[in-house]
């Protein structure tokens, strides 16, 4: 409901065409973009954090020295 | 004409004499009077000093300082009285000072006294993270202060590499000459990049700002990154490498954002994620990218606040700071919950809040200098912006179900603080026009347009569903998050047994030739003459024949009182000194 709101807005309120890359002809891109980057920064972001940044707190040293 | 860092100079040193209701209103009326001195302020150079180096412009006022001198002064009146009921004095001295100094930077008109103002902030910022009181804010604070002592050591290098070449001890634009590939232009922008917290050099950021106290950490969140961008305008605007460093430090905060559990910690990622947006906006250099950089650190500053107030204001009465025990509070603080909701609407950039009328300005600058990879990571940290603190933060602290015993109430200077800065968000969104005035250059920028409004909507509805469809990944545990400080912590680590056994080692020996040295000397220290009977008392001594009378050893025994000078000589000297060079310094023509 909400997506066909936005995009009849879009189509159907009246204003000149300003656009200087080819996305921003394309109606309906900031929601696919919202939507994928959503889902690829959560993604990702996850990754990042399994594989090198998140530790568990029982096993991190906070203070120097460490092991 | 005053200047509103000595107004808040003076109004730290009063509150630090006072106690009770009177300390009080002399933190209310003192802000608000440097607000009203700085709304009075002139464009034009005052408070002119003679220097051997050169004149100093200790108050130099122009459409730039203006605006950072303002919400400067704005904010602090703002958050003395969130701080009014749980502060202490020290702590409202420190941050006093703090806001003073910031001040101080941003109406400098020369190197000096830009410099000095930058480590007196650093100074006073780090005692507003040791107010955290804790083991670990201590640690913290440390770390804080030793990194931005590194940063201002490069600053002064740079300044007096610059000072070498060009002499001038007045700020200007170091992108405009041939600086741009000298060892000056590289010192000074890694000076000004730490405060500025660009990625790798951010660590200190989130490091520190979550262990200050609840009123610490809004007063943090306000003048360190906001300085220096203020000086990247003034000293590096279109400076292509900060195009770069902008775009992908605003990504970078969004991903820690989104892992952090901290609260704190999640909103201090949030700022170097922001600070990319105006950091991206002095790297572009157009006067459009200016202003916006200008009007995005107005309104940061608001919302940021206004964030860091709120979940303060959630510590304060619950004592729970991390992500993983909320839940279930947005009935128990309604009105805590609802500020928070208007700060995370405006650093969302959701229209009708401020911080649409400004980050729609730097995009748009972007788009209209053709830079499109700015623009689309720009896109994308917004989205992520509007995830982390617009849907994560919220649904897991306020939604759901209750995981935590009854919230104390939130004292009512807390709840006008938010009340105040939640409104001035509003304002700023309805009526941009009451910040356009006060921008620096001429570019009109009309944010309520009809492509504006509806893909911002648009994104923000994409992202939205993006959130709904997988938010139950975002998993409720206490994790660590390692960052750049990692590298630093663990090198010190490993370097602080060698450093410290060796300098023990050192020690140790020294400590052993001096105490032979001065045993043999003790004797003759009140007479030098004796040394030479000494050294022929042994040389008699290793010859194998008894030394005459007159080499035997003496025994005139060592006495401090007639043997060194007292410690007030040297302080006399130095007091002569300064008073040579102050009359130096007043009786030379500026």
């Amino acid at each position: 409901m909400a997506i066909v709101l936005a995009l009849g807005l879009e189509v159907l309120w009246p204003h000149e065409a300003h656009g200087v890359f080819w996305w921003h002809h394309v109606p309906g891109f900031a929601i696919v973009y919202g939507f994928v980057g959503c889902l690829a920064l959560m993604a990702g972001a996850q990754w990042l954090g399994r594989t090198w940044l998140e530790r568990d707190v029982d096993s991190h040293c906070e203070e120097p020295p460490c092991q | 004409m005053l200047h509103p860092a000595g107004v808040l100079l003076g109004v730290a040193l009063v509150v630090a004499l006072t106690r009770g209701v009177l300390q009080k209103l002399v933190l209310l009326l003192g802000t608000g009077l440097a607000v009203g001195i700085v709304l009075r302020l002139v464009p034009g150079a005052y408070g002119t000093l003679a220097f051997p180096l050169g004149t100093l412009h200790v108050l130099q006022v122009d459409a730039l300082s203006v605006v950072f001198a303002l919400i400067f002064s704005l904010i602090t009146c703002v958050s003395v009285l969130y701080a009014l009921q749980s502060g202490t004095t020290s702590e409202h001295v420190a941050t006093l000072v703090y806001a003073s100094a910031a001040l101080g930077v941003v109406c400098a008109g020369d190197w000096l006294t830009l410099f000095t103002c930058w480590e007196v902030m650093a100074v006073a910022s780090g005692f507003v993270v040791w107010h955290g009181g804790t083991a670990r804010s201590r640690a913290a604070g440390m770390r804080y202060l030793l990194v931005h002592m590194g940063g201002g050591a490069c600053l002064l290098s740079g300044i007096m590499l610059h000072l070498a070449q060009q002499g001038s001890m007045t700020l200007h634009p170091l992108t405009a000459g041939t600086l741009p590939s000298s060892a000056a232009f590289w010192l000074i922008l890694l000076g000004v990049g730490i405060n500025a917290a660009i990625p790798p050099l951010h660590a200190w950021l989130p490091d520190a700002y979550p262990e200050a106290s609840v009123t610490g950490s809004v007063f943090l969140s306000v003048f360190t990154t906001k300085t220096a961008v203020y000086v990247l305008m003034r000293l590096f605007p279109g400076a292509e490498v900060l195009v770069w460093a902008g775009s992908i430090m605003a990504l970078y905060g969004v991903v820690y954002a989104i892992l952090a559990d901290d609260m704190r910690r999640l909103l201090s990622y949030h700022i170097v994620s922001q600070v990319g947006y105006m950091v991206t906006g002095v790297g572009l250099g157009t006067d459009l990218a200016l202003n916006g950089a200008a009007a995005h650190a107005f309104c940061h500053i608001l919302y940021k606040a206004l964030l860091f107030m709120a979940v303060g204001a959630v510590i304060q009465a619950t004592g729970r700071r991390t992500l993983h025990d909320g839940g279930g509070l947005g009935r128990q603080l309604p009105l805590v919950c609802g500020a928070y909701m208007v700060a995370a609407c405006s650093i969302s950039g959701v229209p009708l809040f401020n911080g649409f009328i400004s980050k729609s300005m730097i995009v748009s600058a972007a788009v209209e200098a053709h830079r499109p990879f700015p623009e689309l990571l720009l896109t994308l940290a917004s989205v992520g912006t509007f995830l982390s603190v617009g849907l994560k933060l919220p649904t897991m602290l306020f939604g759901g179900s209750d995981r935590g015993g009854p919230a104390h109430p939130v004292p009512r200077t807390m709840e006008l603080a938010m009340l105040v800065n939640a409104g001035l968000c509003i304002g700023l969104g309805l009526f941009p026009h009451w910040l356009y005035r006060y921008l620096p250059f001429q570019a009109p920028y009309q944010p309520y347009t009809p492509e504006h409004v509806i893909s911002t909507l648009q994104l923000l509805l994409g992202t939205g569903l993006g959130f709904w469809w997988c938010h139950d990944r975002f998993r409720r545990a206490a994790r660590v998050l390692l960052d750049t400080d990692w590298l630093y912590r663990q090198f010190a680590a490993r370097l602080f047994p060698l450093l410290v056994g060796g300098a023990r080692q050192v020690g140790v020996r020294l400590e052993t030739w001096s105490g032979d040295v001065l045993h043999l000397l003790r004797p003759s220290l009140p007479n030098p003459w004796l040394v030479l009977r000494i050294v022929g008392w042994r040389l008699w001594s290793v010859g194998g024949s008894a030394a005459p009378a007159s080499h035997q050893r003496p025994e005139v025994m060592y006495n401090d009182d007639r043997s060194r000078l007292p410690i007030g000589v040297t302080i006399l000297w130095i007091l002569v000194f300064f008073v040579v060079m102050a009359l130096y310094g007043l009786t030379e023509e500026p």
